[in-house]
Order: C-alpha cells, then sequence, then structure tokens
C-alpha cells in the first residue's frame, strides 16, 4: 500500500524523500514540487491527479530518471538514483523504466516490430533474441499481427498498445505512464487501461499514472491528489 | 550495425528532401571530380618533369627559330649531357579537334634525355632508321586505334602540305602522370622537307649532368648568345611548361575559387538539412533519450544521417565524374593527362566525408544536448 509517511520507506520499492523541485523562467522561479514524500511498493498501480501545474509530470519524470532534483532523494530499490550521473541515468532507465506517454511518441518511419525493438538495440542481445522479445511484447497486448504496420496504419488505440509493448519489452519493473488515455476515444482508453491494469496485477509492475481522467484513475489500487507541488490525499481504492 | 536500419529510414522520410540533398552532393563532388581532372589535365604533366632539364629557346618569342648551330656551343659548355634539337609541328590528324601534342626532334640522346618514357628499343631502332617514322604514346594510339606499321596522315598548319609518317613504336610512362598523348617525328625529316627549317630549330631541351649544373647553365647559355642576332631565353623545364599553362590565367586559382564555392554552398545546403531535419524531430530524439539512447549514440545518429548523405551523393557525383573523364578531354587542350587518380578518388570521398561531418556536426550536437523534459514539453 502507498505510504505518505517517510518511516515507512524501509521496504518500500520507490522512495521519495523531500523532493523540491524548481523551475526558472528568467527571473522567476517557480516550484513545482514542495518537499513531497512518498513511499510506494511493488507491483502498486498509482494514479496522480490534480490541476495542471501541480508537480504529476514533473514528479513523473523525476521517478523515471529523465530530470533531476533540486533537492531530496529518490531511493529505487535501494539506490539513490538522484545523485546518478547523466549516462549513469541513462543506462538505469533503459533498464528499469518504460515510458508511456498521451502522444504515443512512436517512430513514423519505423513499424510496430522495429518500433518495439528500439529498447533492445541498446541491449547485447543479438537479432534472434530480439525477435523473440519483440514477438512476446506485441502477442502481450494483442498485437502480434500488425508487426508489419505501420503508424500511419494503426489506429489511436493500436498506437498506444504498440508504446506499451515498447515500454514492456526490456521487462522494466516501473511503467510510468503520463496521460495514457488522453489522445484515445473512451473505447479505446477502456482498452488501454484493462491492458495497464493487467500488466500492474499479473505482471508486478509498479505503475505510476498521470491523469486528468477519473474513468481511468478509478483502474488504479490508488489515486493521489497533487496540489502546488504537495500531496494533498490519498484516497486507497479497494482492488475490484 | 543495427543502428543502420534507424539511421537509412530517418533520411528517406522525405523523399524530395533525400533525393535535393543527395543532388547537391552529387552535382558538388561531380564539379569536383571534373576541376580536378581539369587541374590534371594541366600540371601534372609538369610534376612529371625532370628537374635537370632546360629548354632554351628565342628570347623574341617561342614563334620565332633559333639557329642549328647553337647546339655544339651548348654541348661544349661544363655540365651539359645531351641537347636534343626540337620543333612543334602542329598538324591536323582528320579533324582540328583531334588535337594532340607533334613534336620533331633529333633522336640522339633523347631516350636518356626524357627516361620518364619507357621506349621499347628495337621500336626505337626502327624509329631512328625510318626518316618518315614517329612514336606515339600509348594513350593516344589506343584513343585512335593505331597498331606499329600504321601510316598516319598530319595536315600541316605551320608546315603546310599532306605529310604521312609510320609508326614505328608506342611509349609507355616510366611513372604516372606522364602525358602518353603525343606523337614524335624525326627533325631531320622536317628539316629535309621544308626549305626555311634547314639550319633552324625551334628549342633545344637540355640535360644538365646534375640539378646543380643548372643555375649556372641558365646564365652561361643565355650569355653566351647575347648580342647575337639570336638571343636565347634559357629556363627549367618545368617553368616553360608552367608558362603555357599560365597564358591562360591563373588555372589553379580559378579551379580551387569555383571548387571552394561550390563546396561551402553544399556546406550550406546540408547544413540547413540536417538542422531542419533535426528540429522537426525533437520529439523523437526526446523519446529515443528518454528509451536509454546516451547522448554520444544520438550524436552519432546525426552524424550517421549526415554521413549517409555525403557517401551516397559523393559516390554517385564522382562516379559520374569518372564516367565523363573516361570519355577524354572533351576541348581537347589537355590530352590524356585529363584524368582522375585513385588518389583523387580517394581525396574527393574524404572531401565528402568532411563536408558531412561539418554539415551535421552542429545539428548533432544540438540533438545530443537535447533536454528530455524540455523537447517532450515542446511537443
Amino acid at each position: 500500500m502507498v505510504s505518505l509517511n517517510p518511516s515507512s520507506a524501509d521496504n518500500a520499492h520507490i522512495s521519495v524523500r523531500e523532493l523540491h523541485k524548481i523551475y526558472k523562467r528568467g527571473s522567476e522561479s517557480i516550484d513545482v514540487l514542495r518537499g513531497l514524500n512518498l513511499n510506494i511498493q511493488a507491483g502498486e498501480f498509482l494514479a496522480f491527479m490534480g490541476p495542471s501545474g501541480s508537480g504529476k509530470t514533473t514528479l513523473l519524470n523525476l521517478i523515471g530518471g529523465i530530470d533531476v532534483p533540486n533537492s531530496g532523494t529518490i531511493t529505487v530499490d535501494g539506490q539513490r538514483i538522484d545523485s546518478l550521473s547523466s549516462s549513469a541515468l541513462t543506462r538505469w532507465r533503459s533498464r528499469h523504466v518504460g515510458f508511456i506517454f498521451q502522444m504515443f511518441n512512436l517512430i513514423p518511419v519505423l513499424n510496430a516490430f522495429e518500433n518495439v525493438e528500439m529498447p533492445l538495440l541498446l541491449t547485447r542481445l543479438n537479432k534472434a533474441q530480439r525477435r523473440k522479445h519483440v514477438e512476446t511484447a506485441l502477442d502481450l497486448v494483442g498485437l502480434a499481427d500488425r508487426m508489419k504496420h505501420y503508424p500511419r496504419q494503426l489506429s489511436g488505440g493500436q498506437e498506444q498498445r504498440v508504446a506499451i509493448a515498447r515500454a514492456l519489452v526490456n521487462d522494466p519493473s516501473i511503467l510510468l505512464c503520463d496521460e495514457p488515455t488522453g489522445d484515445l476515444d473512451r473505447e479505446s482508453a477502456n482498452e488501454i487501461m484493462g491492458l495497464i491494469q493487467r500488466l500492474s496485477s499479473e505482471q508486478n509492475k509498479t505503475v505510476l499514472m498521470v491523469t486528468h481522467d477519473p474513468v481511468a484513475a478509478k483502474c488504479a489500487d490508488s489515486v493521489l491528489h497533487l496540489e502546488k507541488g504537495v500531496l494533498v490525499e490519498a484516497i486507497a481504492q479497494a482492488q475490484g | 550495425m543495427k543502428f543502420l536500419h534507424l539511421v537509412y529510414a530517418n533520411i528517406l522520410r522525405k523523399k524530395m528532401r533525400f533525393f535535393l540533398t543527395i543532388g547537391s552532393f552529387g552535382v558538388a563532388l561531380f564539379l569536383f571530380g571534373i576541376l580536378v581532372a581539369i587541374h590534371n589535365g594541366f600540371y601534372q604533366g609538369i610534376d612529371a618533369v625532370e628537374d635537370n632539364r632546360l629548354v632554351v629557346r628565342n628570347k623574341t618569342s617561342l614563334m620565332v627559330f633559333l639557329p642549328y648551330s647553337y647546339k655544339a656551343k651548348i654541348e661544349a659548355m661544363e655540365g651539359v649531357e645531351y641537347v636534343i634539337p626540337s620543333v612543334w609541328f602542329a598538324g591536323v590528324y582528320q579533324d582540328r579537334k583531334n588535337f594532340f601534342s607533334q613534336f620533331a626532334i633529333e633522336t640522339a640522346g633523347w631516350v636518356e634525355t626524357y627516361p620518364e618514357y619507357a621506349i621499347d628499343k628495337d621500336q626505337w631502332s626502327a624509329f631512328e632508321n625510318d626518316r618518315q617514322g614517329c612514336m606515339v604514346g600509348r594513350a593516344l594510339a589506343e584513343k585512335f586505334g593505331w597498331e606499329i606499321g600504321d601510316r598516319i596522315p598530319l595536315e600541316g598548319t605551320i608546315f603546310p602540305g599532306a605529310w604521312e609518317f609510320n609508326i614505328c613504336g608506342i611509349f609507355e610512362g616510366n611513372k604516372k602522370n606522364v602525358d602518353l598523348n603525343q606523337m614524335w617525328i624525326r627533325y631531320e625529316y622536317l628539316a629535309e622537307s621544308i626549305p626555311f627549317m634547314k639550319g633552324q630549330v625551334g628549342w633545344y631541351a637540355v640535360k644538365a649532368i646534375h640539378t646543380d649544373y643548372v643555375n649556372g647553365l641558365i646564365s652561361r647559355i643565355d650569355g653566351e648568345f647575347s648580342n647575337s642576332p639570336a638571343e636565347t631565353k634559357t629556363e627549367p623545364e618545368k617553368i616553360w611548361m608552367l608558362g603555357f599553362v599560365k597564358q591562360m590565367g591563373n588555372i589553379k586559382l580559378i579551379l580551387i575559387s569555383v571548387g571552394g564555392v561550390v563546396i561551402f554552398t553544399l556546406l550550406l545546403v546540408t547544413g540547413s538539412t540536417m538542422a531542419m531535419s533535426v528540429r522537426e524531430r525533437t520529439s523523437e530524439w526526446a523519446t529515443l533519450k528518454t528509451l536509454g539512447y546516451g547522448d554520444t549514440l544520438v550524436l552519432g545518429l546525426v552524424l550517421g544521417e549526415s554521413f549517409f548523405y555525403a557517401i551516397i551523393g559523393g559516390a554517385i557525383g564522382l562516379g559520374l565524374a569518372c564516367l565523363f573523364v573516361s570519355k577524354g578531354d572533351p576541348t581537347g587542350m589537355m590530352g590524356g593527362l585529363f584524368t582522375l587518380s585513385p588518389d583523387n578518388i580517394f581525396a574527393g570521398l574524404t572531401l565528402t566525408l568532411i563536408t558531412g561531418f561539418i554539415a551535421g556536426v552542429l545539428p548533432a550536437i544540438s540533438a545530443m544536448k537535447l533536454r528530455i523534459v524540455d523537447a517532450l514539453r515542446r511537443v
């Protein structure tokens, strides 16, 4: 169960302590995150909600290692990621985190197979091994028959499923989803949320999702609300 | 190698841009190839000339002859090994556009004076024994399909009339850059056939025993014939040949200027293409970095695209230049030296790679330095 209490960090999968993030725009400083504390257990599915500018995406970026905090610590499986060098953080990200974006962010000139293969090109796997992993990931998201299709030949929901396969293909322990249903119709959104739910429950992935969509948020185990850079409420939701 | 597909797919994403960029490289490298071939045509023969050779001509003009009697006087000077009387013949073979150099020469000492030519002894003996004989370079023989024993008709221009010569031999080069697009005929035959040539020569080729004698010989030869009816101007053969090139202007400066402008324009075109291409894909670079593609790899991917354009375009341009040059000098002025050597092609490929690197390096650095969160926010 997610906890906002710093003392319960010992066996947390992800532990965030006194996290501060300040953006500078010209002479103006914007405190996006203000001393945030959070413990997340492995396999949890958390949704972050809140108004625009409340720091949801910034928190996700910091936990995913694509941004660095001004102060505070982020520990994942006992490893401090806030103090890693840029190149070490890049390597860590490629092994431990899968990202799912609102706009899918697929490479338009590569087909579904090649898009999913992208993270594997950074590994030592040979071609046959990569093929096996990609086929498994695409099969998991139900797109085994669309491997040769380019993003322009897929629907929005299918594109997002390819993006999920790409996020999964390295078997990361953490999935970070930034408004994964924001660009989809309701039916596709429900499909995607069902898939993410399955990944959390069946594959024990820790899922952190930013969303404005209350229906999508209901799929999570817990919904955390942010306002002006602090967590204001944690609503534990009963499964099912 | 496993990232090649990504590079390849990216450069082909906008076909029009791909073909225009490749075309820019192709045209630039084609022009580079032609300019180098022109440079070779004018200067390569000069590079092959021995440093211990001098040319003695009439001080007034090359068109004014020198007395044959000077030969013995020059031969008697210290440091002189051979003196070869020579005359520019300027005959026309079938058509004026079939231009090639023809020299009337005395055979004695020629082979020793011009060691850059590989001459068969038997063929040379045949030439010495046939007053209507001639020797032709390999390139010239191949160009017109001539063989030993063929009789070659030439229409005289300086020395009017229909002339015929028997091919006694075909010479090659002992080193690269030797002009094999020329014909040698016998001076004796010309002097006997044209009454006003009796006792006259166009110029003397003088071989010094050693290069150390060259400067001294220049002043001694010109001093010997000063205040005579036919004063001489003596200079190293290389300088003499450069003089011909300079009569047409500063060819080197023209070639470098044209080449420089073309390459600079190519840099601007390709640099702008690469910058546009990188900027358009900001979110894709950010996505790759999010997936774990490091800064160096991103730098390499952008440079790879730039190199891809350069290699494909450059290879096409140089290939077309080779094809064009293989058809021969279209002006007929540069003879058999209008060529592209493997060194020239290697230089062209190096130039194209350097251009590709310079064009791609700034966009590559901007992609490398891209901050993921900023780039994703821009989408």
